[in-house]
């Protein structure tokens, strides 16, 4: 089931499309990845998200509801450009922002010791923000966002400006509020991020969705029949009917060969092949890195662009 | 600052206090020769010094060793004064203070008229003279005791008009740039963003100004009480006693000495200050202290609600605060506009221009507020506040489109027409 749907969303800023009839599909507890380069549409189909603008047509839904403005507290959202007031205190302004989202005083009390505490910021709850460090920063704002436990979330770019210790807990993090129950909308350039958390993604390029589906699928639907066979010695197989070698090293013992599939015959051919030519260490498909994809969508409808 | 500033403004009342009372200590002899005694005792003593006349010493004798004798100066006045303006000097080692001076040429003046006369060879032209100035003096505190209550009147409501309408000038003022300066503040750290996904705009650009004028009418009254407080206590412990009533008074006794005024024409001005501090203290009675001050309320809050509406969409459509510039400059106008227009009313408070700018919604809170002692048609105020009240709906709604999209906007410098665009956006 969808936990949020947009159906045909179009947005017209005085000179340019920023969204144009575009859709997405985001089921429930999983992560969704919405990307696409910089200027592609992607801020303002989350600000729609947010009701922070309305589009000016299509529909959107949460819980297969149209969005009320009663929902924002049903939503967390941590925007690219972090912010918070600089001369106020970390522990106050966080309640401040709690209590924005309808939780009780005690009760954001409550919750934001639990998430102070689990993301190791409780020494600062008496700072002034201006005092913290840039990733500091962003910790009190992960908190803020997270804390009224919103069965949506949607983070622009939350691992800028952490070190990799911090990416890491803020990963595990994500993935432990999918596990409680959350839908989670994440927008990225860091493509790495994207393999490892998202279930699907959505591409969007000059206003328009160019990609869409589940990670898995679009690696194996983009990639090209190519296997990656590791073997112990020297040994280089020659191609046949059902495969060709594309290249052929060997270094430090081992030899790395890359094959690319005719596809007329199974993997099972291949293996046989190479099993009959040496000592298989492993054996690996290719898939094509999501940033790979990324580019090579982006590039291809840029350049139809052009042309048209 | 809070706490800082009702000491600053504390120093604004008792510096002068202060001052005064060195002055007092700081009492000058002066020593006036001649060639004759023609000018002998021509020039009056004041309260801050004292004029001896030196038969026989002439300027040579002095001109080295009067500080020795206790002298500030020697004042030498030539005979030749009649006819040579300027054979007068004196010398001193210090610059000497603009009021003595003036008090030297005002009396000596006053002299050379009546040689002047004199020359003319007038019967009893002392008699005259007396007689022509006593009439003047009887003229004036005539003119006192029968118009007094109506002219003071006068005076209060202007000067009634005068605070007031300044008051607003600066609290509107004051407030609304605050406004703008949170809203900067909230826009440049993309706090806004965090903000409007739980509260409309116009909630957050609502509670920005009710917030503000809340936090700045509660730091306005802290200033007033505490500037209170300290100048009472300043004017009880340091001040000798009685210096801020000289210091009020000073103006009065100046007017005294000038006129070189006998004991019984000093007499009849205490009367007199009395008759016009009663008068003025009827006159405050008499003011209609409820329309006033809910004129002033209402005046306020409405005029504040436009300014700094209008405030805050400036800060809206920014990036920084000297971007502002082109977009202050038609809120600035109107207001200092208004000033100008509000001191012409406290001259003429019936004239059409009064009348139509306390009308104009971006000027009359200002404008109206310093009519309203000067007994405002009960139509016209309530024409007044209708539209204003119509005008701040309006100006509410149409910033809040502005806000809502400015706030959003980054890095782009904004245009009139760009402003002009977001009104018509959609939702």
């Amino acid at each position: 089931m969808s936990l949020f749907e947009a159906h045909n969303v179009t947005k017209r800023f005085a000179t340019t499309t920023a969204l144009d009839e575009v859709s997405i599909s985001v089921p429930e507890k999983s992560i969704y990845g919405l990307l696409g380069p910089n200027g592609a549409g992607k801020t303002t189909l989350i600000r729609i998200i947010n009701q922070i603008t309305a589009p000016d047509s299509g529909t959107v839904l949460l819980n297969g509801q149209p969005i009320k403005s009663e929902d924002v507290h049903k939503i967390g959202y941590l925007p690219e450009e972090r912010g918070l007031y600089k001369k106020m205190k970390v522990g106050e302004q966080a309640l401040y922002l709690a209590q924005l989202k309808g939780l009780s005083r005690p009760e954001a009390m409550r919750r934001l010791k639990y998430w102070f505490r689990k993301l190791e910021i409780t020494d600062w709850w008496g700072k002034k923000v201006e005092e913290l460090s840039k990733g500091m920063q962003q910790k009190v704002q992960f908190a803020t966002t997270v804390l009224h436990e919103p069965q949506l979330l949607i983070f622009d770019e939350p691992f800028t400006g952490f070190d990799p210790i911090n990416v890491k807990q803020i990963k595990d993090e994500i993935l432990f509020l999918r596990e409680r129950g959350a839908t989670i909308i994440f927008s990225t350039h860091n493509m790495g991020s994207v393999e490892e958390l998202c279930d699907n993604i959505t591409l969007i390029n000059k206003a328009k969705t160019i990609l869409e589906g589940s990670v898995d699928k679009i690696r194996h639907d983009w990639s090209a029949n190519e296997y990656e066979i590791i073997f112990d010695g020297e040994v280089t197989p020659s191609g046949n009917a059902h495969f060709q070698v594309l290249t052929s090293a060997f270094a430090k013992g081992r030899s790395t060969v890359r094959l690319k599939s005719a596809g007329t015959g199974d993997t099972n051919d291949i293996i046989r092949s190479m099993t009959a030519a040496g000592t298989v260490i492993s054996f690996n498909p290719v898939l094509p890195s999501m940033n790979d994809i990324f580019i090579k969508v982006v590039e291809t409808q840029n350049s139809e662009a052009a042309k048209n | 600052m809070t706490l800082l500033t009702p000491f600053l403004l504390a120093l604004i009342f008792v510096v002068p206090a202060l001052m005064m009372t060195n002055q007092d200590k700081d009492f000058k002899k002066i020593a006036v020769v001649g060639d004759s005694d023609l000018y002998k005792d021509v020039i009056p003593d004041t309260k801050d010094a004292d004029f001896e006349f030196l038969s026989g010493t002439t300027l040579n004798d002095l001109k080295g060793n009067f500080s020795e004798k206790g002298y500030y100066g020697v004042l030498y006045v030539s005979d030749l004064l009649v006819d040579v303006p300027n054979a007068v000097q004196l010398i001193s080692k210090n610059q000497p203070p603009i009021g003595l001076l003036d008090h030297i040429s005002y009396s000596l003046k006053k002299e050379i008229e009546k040689k002047k006369l004199r020359a003319y060879n007038i019967e009893n032209l002392d008699e005259i003279l007396k007689s022509v100035s006593a009439s003047v003096d009887i003229q004036t505190i005539k003119i006192d005791n029968e118009g007094g209550t109506k002219k003071t009147s006068t005076g209060f409501a202007m000067a009634l008009a005068y605070m007031s309408g300044f008051m607003m000038y600066m609290l509107v003022f004051m407030f609304g740039s605050q406004v703008m300066r949170g809203v900067i503040e909230e826009k440049t750290s993309r706090i806004v963003e965090v903000v409007i996904s739980s509260v409309k705009p116009i909630q957050l650009m609502l509670g920005k100004i009710i917030g503000i004028a809340l936090v700045g009418l509660t730091q306005f009254s802290i200033w007033v009480l505490l500037t209170l407080a300290i100048v009472a206590v300043v004017q009880s412990k340091v001040l000798p006693e009685g210096t801020m009533e000289q210091m009020q008074q000073l103006p009065q006794s100046f007017a005294q000495a000038e006129s070189g005024a006998g004991a019984a024409d000093a007499g009849k001005a205490v009367e007199t200050q009395m008759t016009e501090f009663q008068s003025i203290f009827a006159s405050a009675i008499n003011q209609p202290w409820g329309l006033i001050i809910f004129t002033f309320v209402f005046y306020f809050i409405t005029g504040y609600l436009l300014y700094a509406s209008l405030f805050a969409a400036i800060g809206s459509a920014v990036d920084n605060e000297t971007e502002t510039q082109q977009f202050m400059l038609p809120v600035t106008i109107p207001i200092i506009l208004a000033l100008f227009v509000a001191m012409a009313t406290m001259q003429n408070p019936e004239s059409s221009l009064s009348f139509w700018f306390s009308l104009i919604p971006l000027t009359s809170p200002i404008v109206m507020v310093a009519r309203i002692p000067f007994d405002v048609p009960a139509w016209q105020i309530a024409l007044s506040m209708a539209i204003m009240l119509v005008t701040i709906v309006g100006t509410i709604w149409m910033a809040a489109r502005i806000y809502r999209t400015g706030i959003l906007m980054y890095g782009k410098k904004t245009s009139y027409k760009e402003i002009w665009k977001w009104l018509t956006y959609k939702g």
